[in-house]
């Protein structure tokens, strides 16, 4: 780039600057976990991960996420598909209402399904004669997970659907496809990226949220505690090693996450481009 | 094509008066959607109510009826209860933490996002891909491992001595290392676009460097900073998770809103942890809905 030459002075300076600041705010933190995690060596780090408490929140987090992330994601492309095929009146409320939890402090997620779950809650009562526990239990801990994470698919589905318009769509219909056919052919080809990045998203968030899961669940060890909780529970504890190869554990699911997130979202802008051009 | 088009306001109007909203979304509007004959089978319109039907009770399940729950809750004991939970000291004292760590937070990390957006835009170095994956890596991190990261490297064992654990000190960052994505990427595409045509012509013009920065390019990239603040913000007004571990969660020092309500919540005080919980989601919701206007004001592409 043939920027004026007197900015060159401050290029290195600021880069340096930019490069401090990443490393002492993130890059840093992260390698210290992954340092005190082996500090002990494999071996206690290994036992440290493979006993019950820990392995059961491991295992509870991925089933978290095997229920929750499915239900958002059809949630997700469902709404998307109504706001961006049909207009009606109270539109605006259902995109506005689908956003609230991203301006809600997961904290007060977690204690307004209480309110309504709990046993003094709205719900309470009836749940309690059905025999159905959803507070303090897996199925409270999925609601919270779900609740926190619902509006990502729609944030990234909705602009691709908008965008693509239904020119495709129509045609497809006229030559006689039926809308199952048009959506597995047509639609979700068009939104497949913009769906990748959206569900990545949310598995990040349903595997790594606390707050609401901390309220909803109890944090009964061994029973309801997923990953993030028992890593909390293990510094309160002073077992810090589980809690550092429990970290660890989830960082390298936050990887994976940031790999499809880097790639999908590099495979985005080209398909943005291309669509632009 | 025709009775395509005509075919599903009649059938929706009339078969399910219940339910307005499919109905009288196609009446009179854009036909987005030209469906087949075949969809105004009856199988498949019982689908098309089925649908929205579910995803509605979805949400209703899982968003509506909870944020009612609690609006209820906080003022089941009327406006009196209400303003004793929300003017408590601990409270006010809470509330107050929280919105002057996040405004500074929000500031901070705008200034850091300006910075580490110009060198992700305009440098070039080997290693440039990664530091752009790095700035991503607090949405993928569980907030407790961000903040056990920060625990980690500034707690009480830390290698270099800086113990930030039960400071405020240490809840701003970890207040700044999950904002910090919200602050970069909200002005980095703007700065992308940004024509450096048009400072090589300030410049050839005989305006300085400063001059160029000041009147040139903060201007166009201070929409999106704001928004890019007002999201951070909203965001540290609700932290949570990424605090809990460094904060020690000591009262009128480091005890942020969202622990104090956890805390009313664990002494079950539910009226007063919800009463609390309504203050902190207004003001959350009052920046949001003011960035949305902003954006569509000042025609802002959406980014984060």
């Amino acid at each position: 780039m043939s920027a004026p030459v007197g900015r060159r002075r401050w290029r290195l300076p600021l880069r340096f600057a930019v490069l401090l600041y990443l490393a002492l705010l993130i890059l840093l933190p992260v390698g210290m976990v992954f340092f005190r995690a082996f500090q002990h060596g494999l071996g206690a780090a290994w036992d440290a991960i493979s006993a019950p408490d820990s392995l059961h929140a491991l295992w509870l987090t991925l089933l978290v996420a095997l229920i929750a992330v499915p239900l958002n994601t059809i949630f997700g492309v469902g709404v998307s598909l109504i706001l961006a095929r049909h207009r009606f009146p109270g539109a605006w409320l259902l995109d506005a209402l689908v956003d609230i939890p991203l301006a809600i402090s997961p904290v007060v997620i977690g204690l307004a399904l209480i309110l309504v779950y709990g046993k003094t809650g709205w719900f309470g009562n009836w749940l309690a004669q059905h025999g159905i526990t959803v507070i303090f239990s897996v199925p409270g801990i999925v609601m919270a997970a779900a609740a926190v994470s619902l509006p990502y698919v729609v944030r990234e589905v909705l602009p691709v659907l908008q965008e693509i318009g239904t020119e495709q769509e129509q045609a497809a219909r006229t030559l006689g496809a039926g809308s199952i056919t048009v959506f597995r052919r047509i639609t979700l080809p068009n939104i497949r990226r913009g769906l990748a990045y959206g569900v990545t998203l949310t598995t990040a968030r349903v595997m790594g949220e606390f707050g609401a899961v901390a309220i909803v669940s109890g944090a009964i060890a061994g029973k309801t505690e997923t990953m993030p909780l028992f890593i909390s529970d293990s510094i309160d504890n002073l077992d810090p090693q589980s809690a550092y190869i429990g970290a660890v554990a989830l960082c390298l699911a936050a990887l994976i996450v940031l790999t499809v997130l880097t790639v999908s979202d590099r495979k985005r802008d080209e398909w943005h481009g291309k669509a632009q051009a | 094509m025709t009775t395509g088009v005509a075919d599903p306001g009649q059938v929706s109007g009339g078969a399910r008066p219940g339910d307005p909203r499919p109905g009288r979304a196609r009446r009179g509007l854009i036909p987005h959607v030209t469906p087949s004959p075949a969809l105004a089978r009856a199988g498949k319109l019982t689908a098309r109510i089925g649908g929205p039907a579910l995803l509605v009770t979805y949400l209703s399940l899982l968003v509506i009826l909870p944020v009612a729950a609690l609006v209820t809750n906080a003022f089941s004991g009327g406006w009196s209860t209400f303003w004793a939970a929300v003017s408590s000291p601990e409270s006010v004292s809470a509330l107050q933490l929280t919105l002057a760590l996040s405004a500074i937070v929000a500031v901070v990390n705008s200034i850091a996002g300006l910075a580490i957006a110009w060198v992700l835009v305009r440098d070039d170095f080997r290693g440039k891909a990664l530091i752009s994956a790095v700035i991503d890596l607090p949405f993928a991190l569980p907030t407790v491992v961000a903040g056990l990261t920060l625990l980690a490297l500034y707690g009480p064992s830390s290698p270099f001595h800086v113990n930030l654990a039960g400071t405020r000190l240490g809840v701003a960052a970890a207040l700044l290392f999950v904002t910090l994505p919200f602050c970069v990427r909200s002005v980095q595409p703007v700065l992308a676009e940004l024509d450096a045509e048009i400072e090589e012509a300030a410049a050839s013009l005989g305006a300085t460097h400063r001059q160029v920065l000041l009147r040139v390019v903060l201007p166009s990239l201070l929409p999106s900073a704001l928004a890019g603040a007002g999201l951070a913000f909203a965001r540290a007004v609700g932290e949570f998770g990424s605090i809990v571990l460094i904060s020690g969660n000591l009262p009128f020092k480091t005890q942020v809103a969202s622990s104090w309500i956890y805390d009313l919540f664990q002494n079950d005080e539910l009226p007063q942890a919800s009463a609390v919980s309504i203050v902190l989601v207004l003001i959350a919701l009052i920046v949001l809905v003011a960035i949305g206007w902003a954006r569509r004001r000042f025609d802002i592409t959406e980014q984060v």
